[in-house]
């Protein structure tokens, strides 16, 4: 059939309909079109922050005092990209190397959350024990206290850190002073207290829940231990669960602001977190280091520092969210299934 | 001759039926009297316990009454005393107890991680601030801290501060639950729209999807500071509260509905969640896809049928999607609130922070956020408490 004949034949059936079938398509049109419009512009409200900054920070400093440009630079330059990037570095380190600390850390803490929440999560999911609701109640304690509340008594523990006093006997009755080093949080982590770990604890509790009581019952009447059930039956099953959780903890730990001032302090450590707010801080006040010569800096080319330094930071996250947006999305759907 | 094979052979059959429904009947008497047995054996056994004899044999009369068969109705009680009397499964009950044990024993194994980081890093700093909430609190280098004791309440405590004479934190702590109440609803109505547009068929879905749920990255810890200084947005806030642009559409509208005498109240409710709209948005990529989910799981057959029945959208709305995302709506009121007041941004995190930082103040900054966890867990506890109950489950 030719397009001709479709619209011949469009027109035979709107006119048998009374005009309904026209009234019709037009109103789907319309609310399609509505809806489009709709969705653009909610996203447009998403990315523009981004478009923006990603605008200013290709501006020339020219540019930035010329009124007539809104987005769309005059001149291109990428001078403010390599300014901000020397903000990630520091007298002994590389900004490269503050970047790959950074990294490493956030690896390692998101692989630890994510293995001992996977545990604890199965242990909720599947055993039955004695106050058990009890210690659900808690990990959702955990998920409301704000950081602040604990963070001062959590540092002059690890100040002085000790477990009943047993560290005491071998070391004259005082404990170890633990902070400045990656231990404590670390150690955090392996118990499942470090930054969000409730919600990683019921992401996984739900993962399991949901899996068939079959599958474990087989393995037992096959002779499986409960750890070998776990470790070989379980686990391979729950492997894009603990993807998402591993992500949103790296994730998360990257931009932290909370526990890692506190244990990674700036002077000791270069991380891009700490590093990012100290340079917020500078860009507000005055002693932005500019190499070469020293001058007051307009406020102009400061948010331009500052919107470069914040997409540099963002743009590893990014990244790995391109790649793994499936992922860190459908971990979410289905954790929420049955509330 | 044949006909006589034919008889006798239908002779043959009667015989066998009839020799088979007797030996029915027999064995129906001997399960009966089997039945009986077991039933008195029970009653034995029970015996050194009057009342539930009593009891069974109430029920067994009762049953018997009931049913008009005395042989499924003893059969019943003696089998229901059987599963009952703990003598006769003795062995098996105590293999199940050990394996309860057993998977009682994993399951806090598997917990235990959480229970020391709890004990650990969780009870223990919670109750030293609780203790620091009660003292004032000094900090001498080298020394460590000293602590003197104030008490709950009196005009030298740590709580009467914060609540009569430093004026900031009650302030910023009005703010901050005006605000959320303001924004918890607002998140809920713009993720659950979200979330229905999202669930309709259109091309480039996953892209539209992917972008709702990068306010996840773009608003987590460090960057929602830094994103605050927004250039276009506050040019834009500033362009409506300009006085005189009556060319602003939203602001004419404003004055408009806020001209009428009644609904005051309610319309400049809703222009301020317009106003968050960007924060809205900023705040609600996780409680999109958890709507969205539910929204997911509803089987379209339902709407079909509700279509066929002479339902309206609005309608199949409130009658169908509404219960039946019931419980998404209470996972996300409780996430929303959770991701609400722990953020760091806020003024009231801001107020707490400069006590600690600024003033030195350690009891006064333990006061101050103990007195908010206890605002957010009362606030929780009531939501859930209210909620829980009207969530409807469809299984």
């Amino acid at each position: 059939m030719t397009r001709a004949e479709k619209r011949k034949a469009f027109w035979e059936r709107n006119r048998k309909s009374g005009g309904y079938l026209l009234k019709k398509k037009i109103g789907a049109a319309l609310y399609s079109l509505g809806r489009g419009i709709l969705i653009f512009g909610l996203c447009f409200l998403i990315l523009q922050p981004l478009i923006q900054k990603l605008a200013l920070s290709l501006m020339s400093e020219s540019d930035l005092f010329d009124r007539s440009i809104v987005l769309i630079p005059k001149h291109f330059s990428v001078q403010s990209f390599q300014n901000a990037w020397r903000q990630f570095s520091t007298k002994d380190y590389s900004a490269l190397r503050t970047f790959r600390t950074s990294f490493l850390l956030s690896v390692a803490v998101g692989l630890l959350q994510m293995l001992s929440c996977t545990l604890v999560g199965y242990g909720f999911a599947r055993y039955k024990f004695p106050f058990k609701k009890a210690l659900f109640v808690c990990v959702i304690v955990m998920l409301i206290v704000p950081p602040t509340t604990i963070i001062t008594p959590l540092y002059l523990y690890f100040q002085n850190f000790d477990i009943f006093g047993i560290i005491g006997l071998f070391n004259h009755g005082k404990g170890l002073n633990l902070l400045g080093s990656a231990t404590p949080y670390l150690m955090m982590c392996a118990t499942c207290a470090g930054y969000k770990a409730g919600l990683y604890i019921y992401m996984m509790r739900q993962h399991f829940r949901n899996e068939p009581k079959e599958l474990e019952e087989a393995a037992y009447v096959d002779g499986c231990g409960r750890l070998r059930t776990f470790f070989q039956i379980l686990l391979p099953g729950a492997r894009p669960m603990m993807v998402s959780c591993f992500l949103f903890a790296f994730v998360w730990n990257w931009a932290d602001q909370v526990y890692m001032k506190v244990f990674f302090p700036v002077t000791k450590w270069a991380l891009v977190s700490n590093k990012l707010l100290g340079a917020a801080d500078a860009f507000n006040g005055e002693n932005i280091i500019k190499y070469g010569e020293s001058y007051h800096t307009p406020e102009a080319s400061l948010s331009q520092l500052n919107a470069s330094a914040v997409l540099i930071a963002l743009a590893p996250l990014l990244v790995i969210y391109v790649i793994a947006q499936k992922s860190f999305v459908e971990s979410i759907s289905a954790s929420g299934i049955k509330g | 001759m044949s006909q006589d094979i034919n008889k006798l052979t239908e002779d043959q059959l009667d015989e066998t039926v009839r020799i088979n429904v007797n030996a029915a009947v027999d064995d129906a008497e001997a399960e009966l009297s089997g039945v009986a047995s077991e039933a008195a054996e029970v009653a034995d056994q029970a015996e050194d316990s009057f009342e539930a004899a009593a009891e069974k044999a109430a029920a067994a009369v009762e049953q018997a009454s009931e049913e008009d068969d005395p042989f499924t109705a003893a059969k019943k009680s003696a089998f229901a005393s059987a599963r009952k009397n703990p003598a006769s499964d003795k062995p098996k009950r105590k293999r199940t107890k050990n394996l309860e044990r057993g998977n009682a024993i994993a399951g806090i194994l598997f917990c235990l991680p959480f229970i020391i980081g709890f004990l650990l890093f969780l009870c223990y700093p919670l109750g030293m601030s609780l203790y620091m909430t009660l003292n004032r609190v000094s900090a001498t280098p080298g020394q460590g801290l000293k602590f003197e004791w104030l008490g709950l309440w009196n005009s030298s405590s740590n709580f009467y501060w914060i609540f009569k004479i430093d004026t900031d934190y009650y302030e910023a702590l009005g703010n901050e639950l005006e605000r959320m109440l303001l924004f918890v609803p607002g998140i809920l109505v713009f993720s659950f729209f979200m979330a229905s547009l999202l669930n309709q068929e259109f091309r480039g879905r996953t892209v539209v999807r992917a972008i709702y749920f990068l306010p996840v990255i773009l608003s987590a810890g460090v960057f929602l500071g830094l994103e605050s200084n927004n250039q276009l947005l506050s040019s834009i806030s500033d362009a409506m509260k300009e006085e005189n642009s009556a060319a602003v559409i939203t602001k004419t509208l404003e004055d408009i509905l806020l001209s009428g005498e009644t609904g005051n109240k309610f319309f400049q409710y809703v222009i301020d969640i317009v106003g968050q709209v960007y924060d809205i948005a900023m705040s609600s990529g996780i409680q999109i896809i958890i709507f969205l989910s539910g929204l997911q799981t509803i089987p379209p057959s339902m709407y079909e049928a509700a279509k066929m029945e002479g339902c309206t959208g609005w309608e199949s709305f409130w009658k169908i999607t509404f219960p039946m995302i019931s419980s998404m709506i209470l996972v996300n009121v409780v996430y929303t609130v959770i991701d609400f007041f722990t953020r760091t941004d806020s003024g009231l995190m801001k107020v707490i922070n400069d006590t600690l930082l600024i003033r030195f103040e350690y009891g006064k900054m333990a006061a101050e956020s103990w007195v908010f966890f206890l605002i957010i867990a009362a606030f929780l506890g009531i939501v859930f408490l209210i909620f829980s109950r009207r969530v409807y489950y469809h299984d």
